[in-house]
């Protein structure tokens, strides 16, 4: 296998690199200003903590909703639609695979961009981890217009710190995880560029296509 | 996806991002925009003094020579023929919460105590009587001029000279009680609407001296500066006590033992006549910048909380009384020792007290109603007992966060009726002339009608004053991180309900840490697994 070249393909269009880009950017200084909410740190001071907080969640919810958008107009959700096969092979390479310095299972291609334990991961995080870090902010900073039914705010906060907390872990996970790449920042560098680089020999499986991609 | 919309979608994302931008509350406030309450509220303000049709040194009937306060209530009352009536019922008159003679419950005509001097002793007590506006207790009429009379004039000595040397034949008293005559009516002339002068003579010195009582109620408001008062300051506002505590037939708008000032907090939009004694009623309940959070926080937090950081900012007030200190001599004479701040700190007649300046608020929930422990009531000694307490709860939407002084005691109570005691004070009888308890709390006992077993010992107490004078100019507000932190806030003992930054689940967090630090210590394993495996396989070409 040393001999199989590598290639550099395009993969990610210029919208879905900026799309990344922005909401890993939200997502960082939502962390950051939620902690300082949550008590952990002072950085920017209590109240511009708030501000920045709110703003930039409100912002991410309606910028959220062009991703939706955008994700079912150009069937990119598709994507996403989680699969079994070849996920044990995945976490096998990631667990043992690696060390050998075998190749990776599943090798990305422009039809498939996510491996089978990614579709996994970000289907979770987009369907379940972000909305329900969406929908408890939204009604964590709606609550004094619902706070007359006497819906208690501590339940809200909690889940809402709980999902912060999880997102930490995903981005350290998902930081890691970009260096596994064949070099520490392809695929960093593929994230910025939109070029990933692949083995010229990789073909896609039929199965990895999804039917009526344009 | 072709490639030539990419451009278009990314316009349209930043066009929405600029958007959310410009309505979020984040947006600071562009320019030196003013906030709406305070808009509103000068405008609500904006008409220059009250203007008046009379001149009451013209009328004749205020020129006469007057033998005594009572006719020259007679003569008030000669054109303002409702005047007396009316005050009759208010409460500045009876002292009764109820207004009504046979319910004697509240008012500090009837069973109500507190811990200062702890009781009026249904009006026995004749030192208490210099507070009350009528010319003898309420023996005899109305004295108009304790609220209208713009002159500091003692009519009490004055008409007891007049009377005496009208008994003297002697042509040279009568020159001097002429004298006098022409001084009063001098002073009766000058009658106007009331101002801080009139407020302030009793209310700046409830508990018998200057700020002993209230805190945010002192003679600094006499004149005070707008940093101490930004309504009152001479160099701002101005304010007039009744600019706020609006009045109609003579009851004066205001809190009551039993009432909150205002039933419901509306704004003058919301209801042109209600009083003005709220501060929503001038400035709204969202009175803050552009959606501000700060908006979010008035349907829980009150105005006062916030605005009004610390009290007792210029003059000190009392911030406990221990009774049972009291009657302690020098060489058989009682003595007083005065403390740091200028105030007595040891009074053998009074016990032992404290003062503070720049007194941050304890802070209770508060619908604007407090309750009162009276004399009659039972109480448990063996605890401290609320004599007056802030009513609310965290769940009633008619509850506000508010700012409090809460005045320590220790109190004469009775151990076998378990009820607190209204000692006799002043007069010959009183604690203060024999330094003898048991008979000052029999005779005290027995103004107010209720029985004393005879036996007698100390309770602690606790009295709360609402904290709303003295509010601050804006940028001396409390910063958000004095509530919402995690340790020492000033909103620490209240719980009943979940506050950011304060607040936290013991569980979520420790999970939340655990799940971080797993993945952390997963990432570290995995990395060095690899750092040392890098040799194998295709690594060797691009690791
Ligand atoms: C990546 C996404 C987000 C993260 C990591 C995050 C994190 C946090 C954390 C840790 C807190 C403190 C909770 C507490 O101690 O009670 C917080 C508070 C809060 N969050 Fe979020 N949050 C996110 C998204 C959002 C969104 C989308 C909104 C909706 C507008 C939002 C609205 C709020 C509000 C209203 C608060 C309470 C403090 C305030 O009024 O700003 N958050 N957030």
């Amino acid at each position: 296998m040393d001999d199989k070249k590598i290639i550099k393909i395009y993969l990610y269009t210029r919208f879905e690199r900026f799309w990344h880009w922005l909401q890993a950017f939200m997502i960082v200084a939502l962390i950051i200003t939620g902690l300082e909410i949550h008590g952990t740190f002072s950085l920017l001071g209590f109240q511009r903590a708030v501000n920045v907080h709110n703003f930039i969640g409100l912002s991410w919810l309606v910028l959220f909703a062009f991703f939706v958008f955008w994700l079912f107009t150009t069937g990119e959700w598709k994507q996403y639609i989680p699969t079994t096969k070849k996920l044990f092979s995945v976490v096998i390479y990631y667990g043992f695979g690696i060390f050998q310095g075998k190749p990776h299972p599943v090798e990305k291609s422009p039809g498939a961009k996510h491996n089978p334990l990614q579709r996994l991961t970000y289907l979770g995080l987009s369907a379940l981890l972000l909305p329900v870090q969406m929908f408890s902010g939204l009604l964590y900073y709606t609550w004094n217009l619902w706070a007359g039914f006497m819906i208690p705010l501590a339940p809200v906060a909690w889940i809402h710190t709980l999902m912060a907390f999880m997102l930490i872990s995903f981005l350290l996970v998902h930081v890691y995880m970009t260096t596994t790449g064949h070099s520490l920042f392809s695929h960093i560098s593929g994230m910025i560029t939109g070029w990933e680089e692949i083995y010229e020999t990789t073909t896609v499986e039929e199965w990895e296509l999804p039917a009526k991609r344009k | 996806m072709t490639k030539k919309c990419i451009p278009g979608l990314i316009t349209i994302m930043l066009t929405a991002f600029l958007l959310v931008g410009s309505s979020a509350p984040a947006a600071t406030n562009p320019g030196g925009d003013e906030a709406p309450g305070r808009k509103m509220a000068k405008q609500a303000v904006k008409r220059e003094k009250r203007w008046i049709t009379t001149d009451h040194t013209k009328h004749e009937i205020l020129q006469k020579p007057f033998m005594s306060g009572e006719e020259v209530t007679q003569a008030c009352l000669s054109c303002h023929s409702e005047a007396s009536a009316q005050f009759h019922k208010t409460i500045h008159w009876t002292w009764l919460a109820s207004g009504d003679k046979k319910d004697m419950k509240y008012g500090k005509a009837g069973y109500s105590v507190n811990n200062f001097c702890i009781s009026a002793n249904a009006m026995e007590d004749k030192s208490c009587l210099k507070c009350h506006a009528g010319w003898n207790g309420v023996d005899e009429g109305v004295n108009c001029l304790k609220c209208h009379g713009t002159e500091k004039f003692n009519y009490k000595e004055a008409f007891t000279d007049i009377q005496a040397f009208a008994q003297d034949d002697d042509p040279e008293s009568k020159e001097i009680m002429e004298e006098i005559q022409a001084e009063v009516t001098n002073a009766v002339g000058k009658i106007a609407l009331p101002g801080r002068n009139n407020c302030g003579e009793c209310h700046f010195k409830g508990g018998g001296g200057d700020g002993v009582k209230h805190g945010d109620l002192d003679t600094s408001l006499m004149k005070p500066n707008k940093i101490l008062d930004v309504h009152m300051g001479t160099d701002g506002e101005d304010f007039s006590c009744t600019r706020c505590h609006t009045t109609t037939n003579h009851n004066i708008a205001g809190r009551v033992y039993t009432n909150p000032a205002v039933e419901s907090s509306k704004s003058l939009l919301e209801d042109d006549l209600a009083p003005k004694i709220t501060c929503i009623s001038c400035h709204s309940d969202a009175p803050h910048k552009n959606d501000s959070k700060m908006n979010d926080h008035t349907d829980k937090v009150s105005c006062q909380a916030c605005h009004i950081p610390e009290y007792a900012r210029v003059n000190p007030t009392k911030m406990s009384w221990d009774w049972a200190k009291a009657g302690d001599l020098k060489d058989g004479k009682p003595y007083h020792t005065k403390g740091e701040l200028g105030k007595d700190i040891y009074k053998s007649i009074k016990g032992q007290m404290t003062w503070e300046k720049n007194v941050v608020p304890e802070y209770f929930w508060s619908n604007g109603t407090q309750t009162s422990t009276t004399a009659e009531d039972i109480i448990d000694p063996s605890t401290v007992v609320k004599v007056s307490h802030p009513v609310g709860d965290a769940k009633d939407p008619d509850s506000r966060i508010f700012p409090f002084k809460i005045h320590r005691g220790n109190q004469p109570y009775d151990k076998i009726n378990k009820t607190l005691l209204a000692p006799l004070l002043s007069g010959e009888k009183g604690y203060w002339t024999t330094f003898n308890w048991e008979e000052a709390l029999t005779l005290g006992n027995d103004t107010l009608g209720l029985p004393f077993s005879g036996e007698f010992d100390f309770v602690k107490t606790t009295y709360a004053f609402p904290i709303t004078h003295m509010v601050a100019p804006k940028d001396k507000a409390l910063d958000c991180t004095q509530c919402h932190r995690r340790d020492n806030g000033r909103l620490a003992t209240l719980s009943g309900f979940y506050m950011p930054g304060r607040d936290k689940s013991t569980a979520v967090d420790s999970l939340g840490w655990i799940i971080i630090l797993g993945s952390l210590g997963g990432v570290g394993l995995h990395g060095l697994g690899r750092f040392f495996t890098r040799k194998n396989g295709r690594r060797k070409n691009h690791g």
